[in-house]
């Protein structure tokens, strides 16, 4: 569990970020998004102590940050940035090695341990332990950086903007890998966007930031209905607002006997996408399938029932 | 079109060094003086002997030229190179004896503009067609010493022991070995106490920028300095020190000689060492920086193990810089009695002797390009990142 107790952060008297008190549980995602100058970065950076708080602590289960020295702390939490920042020197292999070199890892526990993760990331091992950063595609690079943060196996895992140099298809990708792997792994995340949708997307939880100040701190789905303030509706977005919603809900939700025509989705396909093929090919029904079984269908009726009961609960 | 075309098939410094060296042929090759004072009468390449002997000598400058002019093939245009610096040589040995016999005892024979023109052009040629080959740093250390060990056959073997300024080297030979060790200690030592000095500077300018804005400046100032006025004031400075601090005499140090000369070449050195460690240890890319902090590398290991690294080839290069202008600037180190080989090239100019400036200009030179292709190579070998391919 990670607490973030009346944490605020001054340059030159103004906060920029000011008295925020949150509670991370372990092995959840949370998503702080804001706009550029909201305080966002400087939070996360103070969790890892890359800036120092002016007041407040940080604690990780239990322990405050403020009693380790930085360097060991930040051995321990995983970061990850924009850009990845791989050392152009060294290789893959090398590069996600960075941390277990740090904390004085076997080499032989190092290379397993660097396998492991590429396995993880789909990337052949043989293929790419010998590579360069830089002979690397911006997604390849992207995943090592992922990679090199999750190394040591930290306690937990920050991560700024770590997919906003990628190309929107490329993007979609790496975040459906990494909630694949933060599952698998159990990891606690603390990731920060500018992107709503990327924060629905990814999120446990979501931490809205607006002028320093941590404005609304909830599940994705209360953010989108029961926004506190003007500021986290406007980051939702009004007219996206119930699309949103719908993206959360998986089809399984709302399967039911019948049949229907046309190309089946499968059930972890969400409600949006649902409504979207409805909506495409001009069907009032979309068959849904199981590992390739038929197990039912899908009508517009319901997802329509189903965002208005939501909306206005 | 045709022009298009035979624009393509003919490499362009191709046809300017074609033309060059054409002229250049024609120019003086060689001069024939009564002694080593007086100016000599010019004597051009094919009457340098029989035209038997030198008809190979201008064939193969010719062939060397017309080979340098096909763009398609750099390896056949650096054979031209070779072929035509084999016929410089061979015009030389060839016109040496014949020239001095029945001229007199003291007669001395020199090369002449055309052959410096020639031997210029023929470099110049081979350069152009190496940067087209583009060899990699061992090859090109293959290449190093083997155009070393050529050149060093060719004087050893004595064929050139009759030109005016192998005589003149004759005459100083215990002298010439003492200006090369002094010339290669005022370089290399003035080289390693800035190092010694400017390393540890640049780390501490890289992470303080307020001791940067303070010294980079100085430094730059000290570079400013003429030369002369630089040997000609560590004249007073260095008297002085030798004759207040105690048992400063006794380990050299006085207004004149070794120490005033090295102290210069030291203050010349800094702003290169300096300023490269600076621009070195800068250019890791932020990204991998703020990520070496964050996974929580002390500032010691971010130097040691991602910025040094980085910098090492643009360091590298700063050291290059340094070697290359100390080895020219050491001359002027004759002039206040350092010793090296401006000792020969101040002789010279007294005596206006050219071959004895030349016999310490020359090994100058020499030594300036070796160092600097030596140091180009191990830039190279240092350089471990890869391209970007994608």
């Amino acid at each position: 569990m990670i607490e973030i107790d009346k944490i605020t952060r001054l340059y030159n008297g103004v906060p920029a970020v000011d008295a925020v008190t949150m509670t991370i549980e372990t092995g959840t995602v949370t998503v702080i998004v804001g706009t550029s100058g909201s305080g966002k970065t400087t939070l996360l950076r103070m969790i890892n102590r890359l800036e120092e708080p002016s007041s407040g602590e940080v604690r990780i289960n239990g322990e405050s940050t403020l009693t380790i020295k930085p360097h060991i702390l930040r051995r321990r939490i995983g970061y990850a940035i924009q850009g990845h920042g791989l050392f152009p020197h060294h290789t893959v292999a090398r590069n996600i090695g960075a941390v277990p070199e740090l904390l004085n890892w076997s080499a032989d526990k190092i290379s397993a341990r660097v396998d492991e993760l590429l396995t993880l990331f789909s990337m052949e091992p043989e293929t790419f332990r010998n590579r360069y950063p830089g002979e690397l595609s911006g997604g390849q690079q992207q995943r090592v950086g992922v990679a090199r943060a999750l190394a040591s196996r930290p306690d937990l895992l920050l991560m700024d903007e770590p997919f906003g140099a990628l190309d929107p298809v490329i993007r979609t990708r790496a975040q459906d890998d990494l909630r694949r792997i933060q599952k698998q792994l159990g990891s606690t995340i603390i990731l920060v966007t500018h992107d709503m949708e990327e924060a629905i997307r990814l999120a446990d939880r979501v931490a809205v930031m607006d002028s320093g100040q941590l404005v609304q701190h909830g599940t994705p789905a209360e953010i989108i209905t029961r926004p506190a303030t003007e500021f986290v509706a406007d980051m939702v977005g009004r007219v996206e607002r119930p699309l949103r919603l719908l993206s959360l809900v998986p089809v399984s939700e709302l399967v039911e006997e019948g049949v229907a025509e046309g190309e089946a989705l499968p059930v972890e396909a969400s409600l949006r996408d649902a409504l979207s093929a409805c909506l495409w090919t001009g069907r009032a029904a979309v068959p849904v399938e199981q590992d390739g079984v038929l197990v039912g269908r899908v009508t517009f009726e319901a997802i329509r029932a189903r965002a208005r009961a939501r909306a206005h609960p | 079109m045709n022009a298009k075309g035979s624009a393509g098939a003919l490499s362009a410094p191709g046809i300017l060094f074609a033309v060059l060296g054409l002229a250049a042929m024609l120019a003086p090759f060689m001069t024939l003086a009564a002694n080593r004072i007086v100016a000599g009468d010019a004597i051009v390449a094919w009457r340098l002997a029989e035209p038997g002997v030198t008809l190979p000598g201008l064939l193969s400058l010719a062939a060397g030229l017309a080979l340098g002019l096909l763009a398609a093939w750099p390896r056949i245009r650096m054979a031209g190179a070779a072929l035509g610096l084999a016929g410089l040589f061979w015009l030389l040995m060839a016109g040496t004896p014949n020239l001095l016999a029945g001229a007199g005892e003291y007669a001395r024979v020199s090369p002449a503009a055309g052959f410096w023109c020639l031997l210029a052009v023929f470099i110049l040629l081979m350069s152009d067609a190496l940067g087209n080959l583009a060899p990699g740093p061992l090859a090109r250390a293959a290449l190093l010493i083997a155009a070393l060990a050529a050149l060093t056959l060719v004087l050893w073997s004595g064929a050139l022991s009759d030109l005016s300024i192998m005589q003149e080297y004759a005459g100083r030979k215990p002298a010439f070995i003492d200006a090369f060790v002094r010339h290669l200690g005022l370089a290399f030592g003035s080289l390693a106490i800035a190092g010694v000095i400017g390393f540890p500077l640049g780390i501490l300018c890289h992470s303080r920028a307020q001791l940067r804005g303070a010294i980079l400046p100085v430094l730059s100032f000290l570079q400013t300095i003429p030369s002369l006025a630089m040997f000609g004031l560590m004249i007073p400075i260095l008297g002085w020190v030798g004759e207040t601090v105690p048992g400063a005499q006794s380990i050299g140090i006085a207004g004149i000689g070794f120490a005033p000369a090295f102290l210069a070449l030291v203050f010349y050195s800094l702003l290169p060492v300096v300023g490269n460690t600076v621009a070195g240890l800068s250019a890791a890319p932020p990204a991998a920086i703020e990520a070496a902090r964050g996974m929580g590398m002390t500032q010691r290991q971010r130097l040691l193990r991602v910025e040094l690294p980085l910098g090492l080839p643009v360091i590298l290069t700063g050291v290059r810089i340094v070697l290359v202008q100390n080895i020219g600037l050491a001359v002027i180190a004759g002039l206040i009695g350092g010793g090296g080989f401006g000792t020969f090239v101040f002789q010279g100019l007294n005596q206006t002797a050219t071959d004895l400036i030349l016999l310490g200009a020359l090994p100058t030179v020499m030594l300036a390009l070796v160092a600097a292709i030596a140091m180009d190579i191990l830039v190279d070998l240092v350089r471990t990142t890869p391209e970007a391919t994608a």
